[in-house]
C-alpha cells in the first residue's frame, strides 16, 4: 500500500509541476487525452504484469498489438466479417497465442525470454504477410464500434450538441472505462481468487508452490494467456482509435512501454510481487511525461531519454526509501530499549 | 579487569544487539580457552546464532566488548574477523559445485603471480593440499564437488575455513545434514583439530552430539546465559532445563497403538534416481515407520516418487487395498498422502509471503466459493493451526521470514496438517529445530497416529530413528535393505544396515 501512495504522489508531482509551467496541460481535454491513452496502454500494461508476476517475461504483445489491430480492421472491413464474428475469432487468436508461450515455456522449459522473443517476430512477419505490408483501416463507417475508443461517458448520453458544457469537457473515454473494467477483474482474479495467490506463490518459489499441490504449468500458461489476451484487445482499440494500422510498426515497442508501465508501478521483475493499481498509476505516469514533454516544448527528440530518466530516478528512490526506512526502525527500537522501555516480544 | 590477569583466547562481556522489534542479546557473556571444543546451545530462537555472528563480524553489538588475547577488538567486518584468526563454517553449504575443490577453497583469494597476476595453479592447488591433510581428507584436490558426498562437501567447508583462518573456527550444525556415520568423523576432525590448537565452537542441537564432543557449553535462553557447563556437568537433562527452564519429562510418548489393518502399501516402486531397484513395504493404520539410511541413500527420492513430485518408472501403490495412481501432488493430495517436505526454504515455504498465506497454501481450495477466497475463513484456519502447533508469532500476516528457523518448520506442518492428512510423509520433520518444538511435534506425529494415520518419517537422527517409530524401515543405495522391529532396533543394527551390512 505505501508503495502505492508512493507513486501516486510522484504522478501528482509530474502533474503539478508540469501545470505550474503551462497551465493547458491542466485543461479538460488534454487530461482526457491522456485517460484516453493511458486506457489504451494501461491494458497492455496489466497483461504483461502477469507473466512478470510468475517470473517471466512476454515481449510480444507489441507484435500482438499489431497483428490483432490489423487483423481486426481486415476481416471487417475488407473481408466483410460481422463484427459479432470477427471480435471473437481476433480474440480467440490473442488467447490462442499465449496458450502457446505458456507450453513452451512450462512443458518445454523454454525461458520465456526467447519465447517471446521470438513471438515478437513472428508475429510481425505474420502481421506484414497477411495483410501484404498494406496498412488496414476501417474507413469511415463503423461508428459503433469506434465508439470503444473514441466514445465518452456520460457525453454519450445526451444527443449530439446538447451536453452541458461541463459534461462535454470532463466525459471518461472509453478506453479508460474498458481500462478499470480490465482492472476490476484482474484485481479479484488477482487479490481475491485463489489462481491470484497460486500465481504470486510460484513466482516467488515454483518448487515449494509445486509441493503444495499448486499446479504450477497451468498457472504460468494462464499468465501467458491474460497477457496476449489483453495484448488482443489493446491491439483492437488501438485499431480503432488511429484508423490506421500499419502491419510493419503498428506497436512497435509497446512491450517496452507495458513493462515501464509495470517496473514504474511496483511489480517485481523477479517475481511473486504486483498489484493492479500500481500498474494503472504506473502506466499513467508514464503517459504524462510524454504528455509534459509536448505541453512544454521540450525536445521530442529527448522524450525517450527523459521517459528513461524519471523512471530511473522513481524506481531508484523507491529503493533507497527501503532501506532507509528499515535502518529507521532499529534505531527506534534502540531508542525504545535506552529509555528503559519494556524489553519487546522475544519471538526472533 | 588488569591485564596480567590469565585470560583465555576470547573474552566477550556484556554483548547486546538489538533487532527490530527484539532484544536478540542481552548482556551475554562469553569466553573460549585455546585448544577448546566448546558448545553454544538454545532453543531456535535463544540468540545462539546472532552471538555467533557478533563474533564473526557479521552483527556489530550495541553494547559490549571483545578481547581476544587480552586485547580489546573491534569487529566490524568479516574480514576484520578473518583477519584475527575467526572464521565462519555456516550450516548451509556455499561451494560452487562446478567447481573443482581448490578453486573453491581458495576463491576470491587465488594466489596470484607474475606481472599479469595470473592465478598461480601449482601453488594453489599445493596449498589445497595441504589444508586437505590437516583435516584428514584424502583425495585429489582437482575433484569436481559434486562428485562429493554431502559428508564431504562440508569437509571442504571446513578446509575452507580453516585455510582462511585458524584460531576460532565457528560451525554452525554442522551435522543437521550429515548421516550417523559422517558426523563421526567430522567428529574426529574436530578432536584433530583441537590437538592442533584450534579453539572451536560449536552450535548443534543434537544434545547428544554435544555431551560426545563438547569440553564446555554455553546455554543461552531468550538472549540470555542461562549457564555454563563443564563437562562433566553436561548431561541431557541439565541442557534441557537450561535451555527450557523447566524439565521435559519424557521425550517419546508411545501412547497410539498400530493396528494390524494395511493402510499404505508399496510393490515394486522403482524410482527414476536407482532405476534397478524394487522397493516394497507396507504401513498399518496409526503406525509410524521410519525410514533410516545415509544421507544420499534414496529416502527423499522414494518420498518424492510417493507424493508425484517425480514420476516412478514402475510398481504399485495402494490405499486402503485399493491401487491408485500418482502422477503430481494434485493426485496425491486428493487421495490424502502428504508430504512434509525436508527443505523448508525450498520446498517447503514461501519465504516472502506472509504466515497466513502459507499455511493456508496448499489447503486454498476448501476455503472459496467460485475460487474466491473467503478470507475470513481462510484466516480462521491459520490462527487456528498457530494456536494448535504453538507457533511463535506476532500476528499471521507476518511473513515467514521473519521467524525463528523452529517456528517456521511448525509453520510449514501446519501448512500440511490442516489437510487432514490419511498417509503423512515426513522428511526429516525436526531438522534444524530446537528440543521444545521437537517434543511438540514428536507429541503431534502421536496423536495423528493414534488417529489411525499412516505415517513414514525419514529421519537421520539416531536417538529420533530409535525413539519414535513402531517400525524401521533401513535404505542403502535406493534400496530397503532391511526391517527392525522396535524390540530389534539398536544404534548397532541400524548403521550396520545403513552402511550395507548384510
Amino acid at each position: 500500500m505505501k508503495r502505492i501512495a508512493g507513486i501516486a504522489v510522484l504522478l501528482v508531482v509530474v502533474m503539478l509541476i508540469t501545470t505550474l509551467i503551462d497551465t493547458t496541460f491542466i485543461k479538460g481535454y488534454n487530461i482526457m487525452n491522456i485517460m484516453r491513452w493511458s486506457g489504451l496502454f494501461g491494458i497492455l500494461s496489466l497483461g504483461e504484469a502477469f507473466p512478470i508476476m510468475t517470473g517471466g517475461i512476454d515481449l510480444s504483445v507489441g507484435s500482438i498489438a499489431g497483428l490483432v489491430g490489423a487483423l481486426s480492421a481486415n476481416l471487417i472491413r475488407m473481408r466483410e466479417m460481422p463484427i459479432a464474428l470477427a471480435l471473437p475469432i481476433c480474440l480467440a487468436l490473442s488467447v490462442l497465442m499465449g496458450f502457446l508461450h505458456g507450453l513452451l515455456v512450462t512443458k518445454i522449459r523454454m525461458q520465456p525470454f526467447v519465447v517471446t522473443l521470438c513471438g515478437l517476430f513472428i508475429y510481425r512477419g505474420m502481421a506484414r504477410f497477411l495483410m501484404q505490408d498494406v496498412t488496414q483501416g476501417y474507413g469511415n463507417a463503423f461508428l459503433g464500434l469506434k465508439f470503444l475508443a473514441h466514445g465518452k461517458v456520460p457525453l454519450a448520453f445526451w444527443p449530439a450538441g446538447h451536453a452541458p458544457k461541463f459534461i462535454a469537457t470532463w466525459s471518461l473515454p472509453m478506453p479508460f472505462i474498458i481500462l478499470v473494467l480490465v482492472g476490476i477483474i484482474l484485481a479479484v482474479f488477482l487479490n481475491r481468487m485463489v489462481y491470484g495467490r497460486y500465481i504470486l506463490a510460484l513466482g516467488r518459489n515454483e518448487q515449494a508452490a509445486r509441493f503444495s499441490g499448486i499446479n504450477t504449468n497451468r498457472m504460468t500458461i494462464v499468465a501467458y494467456m491474460i497477457s496476449s489476451t489483453c495484448a488482443g484487445l489493446a491491439g483492437i482499440l488501438f485499431s480503432l482509435d488511429l484508423n490506421t494500422v500499419q502491419p510493419s510498426t503498428a506497436g512497435n515497442m509497446y512491450e517496452l512501454y507495458a513493462i515501464a508501465g509495470c517496473v514504474v508501478g511496483g511489480v517485481s521483475l523477479k517475481g511473486g510481487e504486483g498489484n493492479i493499481l500500481g500498474v494503472i498509476i504506473g502506466t499513467a505516469i508514464v503517459r504524462v511525461l510524454y504528455n509534459a514533454i509536448n505541453i512544454l516544448g521540450i525536445a521530442t527528440t529527448l522524450e525517450f531519454a527523459v521517459v528513461g530518466l524519471v523512471i530511473l530516478v522513481g524506481v531508484g528512490a523507491d529503493e533507497v526509501i527501503k532501506s532507509f526506512t528499515a535502518r529507521r526502525r532499529i534505531a527506534e527500537v534502540r531508542g525504545v530499549q535506552a529509555k528503559g522501555g519494556v524489553g519487546t516480544s522475544t519471538a526472533a | 579487569m588488569t591485564e596480567n590477569q590469565a585470560a583465555g583466547l576470547l573474552e566477550m562481556r556484556g554483548i547486546t544487539k538489538y533487532f527490530p522489534g527484539i532484544k536478540a542479546l542481552d548482556q551475554v557473556d562469553f569466553d573460549l580457552e585455546r585448544g577448546e571444543i566448546q558448545a553454544v546451545i538454545g532453543e531456535n530462537g535463544a540468540g545462539k546464532s546472532t552471538l555467533m555472528k557478533v563474533l564473526g563480524g557479521i552483527h556489530l553489538p550495541e553494547m559490549g566488548t571483545i578481547r581476544l588475547d587480552g586485547r580489546e577488538v573491534v569487529i566490524d567486518s568479516v574480514q576484520t574477523a578473518n583477519k584475527l584468526g575467526i572464521s565462519f563454517v555456516h550450516q548451509e553449504l556455499n561451494l560452487s559445485d562446478n567447481l573443482d575443490i581448490a578453486t573453491n577453497l581458495f576463491l576470491g583469494r587465488e594466489p596470484r603471480d607474475g606481472f599479469l597476476q595470473l592465478i598461480d595453479r601449482k601453488k594453489l592447488y599445493r596449498d589445497t593440499e595441504e589444508v586437505l591433510q590437516r583435516i584428514d581428507l584424502h583425495c585429489s584436490p582437482r575433484l569436481l564437488v559434486r562428485d562429493l558426498t554431502i559428508g564431504g562437501q562440508q569437509m571442504i567447508e571446513i578446509a575452507k575455513a580453516l585455510s582462511i583462518a585458524a584460531k576460532i573456527l565457528i560451525m554452525d550444525e554442522p551435522t543437521s545434514s550429515l548421516s550417523c556415520s559422517e558426523s563421526e568423523r567430522l567428529f574426529r576432525v574436530i578432536r584433530e583439530l583441537r590437538s592442533q590448537g584450534v579453539s572451536i565452537i560449536y552450535i548443534s542441537h543434537r544434545l547428544g552430539e554435544v555431551k560426545e564432543v563438547a569440553d564446555r557449553a554455553t546455554v543461552l535462553r531468550d538472549g540470555r546465559v542461562s549457564g555454563h557447563l563443564a563437562k562433566e556437568e553436561i548431561s541431557q537433562e541439565r541442557l534441557v532445563k537450561l535451555m527450557v527452564g523447566r524439565d521435559i519429562e519424557k521425550f517419546y510418548h508411545h501412547e497410539h497403538e498400530a493396528s494390524r489393518k494395511p493402510v499404505f502399501e508399496v510393490r515394486d516402486l522403482v524410482v527414476p534416481e536407482h532405476p534397478k531397484e524394487r522397493i516394497s513395504f507396507t504401513i498399518h493404520e496409526g503406525e509410524i515407520v521410519v525410514l533410516a539410511g545415509l544421507v544420499g541413500a534414496g529416502r527423499t527420492e522414494l518420498a518424492h516418487a510417493l507424493f508425484g513430485i517425480v514420476k516412478p518408472l514402475g510398481g504399485q501403490i495402494l490405499l486402503d487395498e485399493r491401487p491408485i495412481r500418482i502422477g503430481s501432488p494434485q493426485d496425491a493430495m486428493r487421495a490424502g498422502i502428504i508430504l512434509v517436505p525436508e527443505d523448508r526454504k525450498l520446498h517447503g515455504l514461501i519465504m516472502e509471503m506472509s504466515v497466513e498465506a502459507n499455511i493456508t497454501l496448499a489447503s486454498l481450495d476448501r476455503y472459496q466459493k467460485m475460487k474466491v477466497i473467503r478470507l475470513d475463513a481462510a484466516r480462521a484456519v491459520a490462527r487456528e493451526m498457530v494456536g494448535k502447533l504453538d507457533v511463535r508469532l506476532r500476528s499471521i500476516d507476518q511473513q515467514v521470514e521473519s521467524l525463528s528457523g523452529g517456528n517456521q518448520q511448525k509453520v510449514v506442518l501446519a501448512k500440511w496438517l490442516c489437510l487432514n492428512p490419511r498417509v503423512l510423509l515426513l522428511d526429516e520433520p525436526t531438522r534444524g529445530i530446537d528440543v521444545v518444538a521437537k517434543e511438540e511435534i514428536y507429541r503431534l506425529m502421536e496423536r495423528l497416529a493414534s488417529q489411525g494415520v499412516a505415517i513414514l518419517a525419514i529421519s537421520s537422527e539416531m536417538q529420533e530413528v530409535l525413539g519414535i517409530g513402531d517400525r524401521i524401515l533401513v535404505m542403502h543405495e535406493g534400496r530397503i535393505c532391511g526391517e527392525l522391529t522396535k524390540e530389534q532396533s539398536s544404534e548397532e543394527a541400524v548403521v550396520h544396515l545403513a552402511t550395507g551390512g548384510k
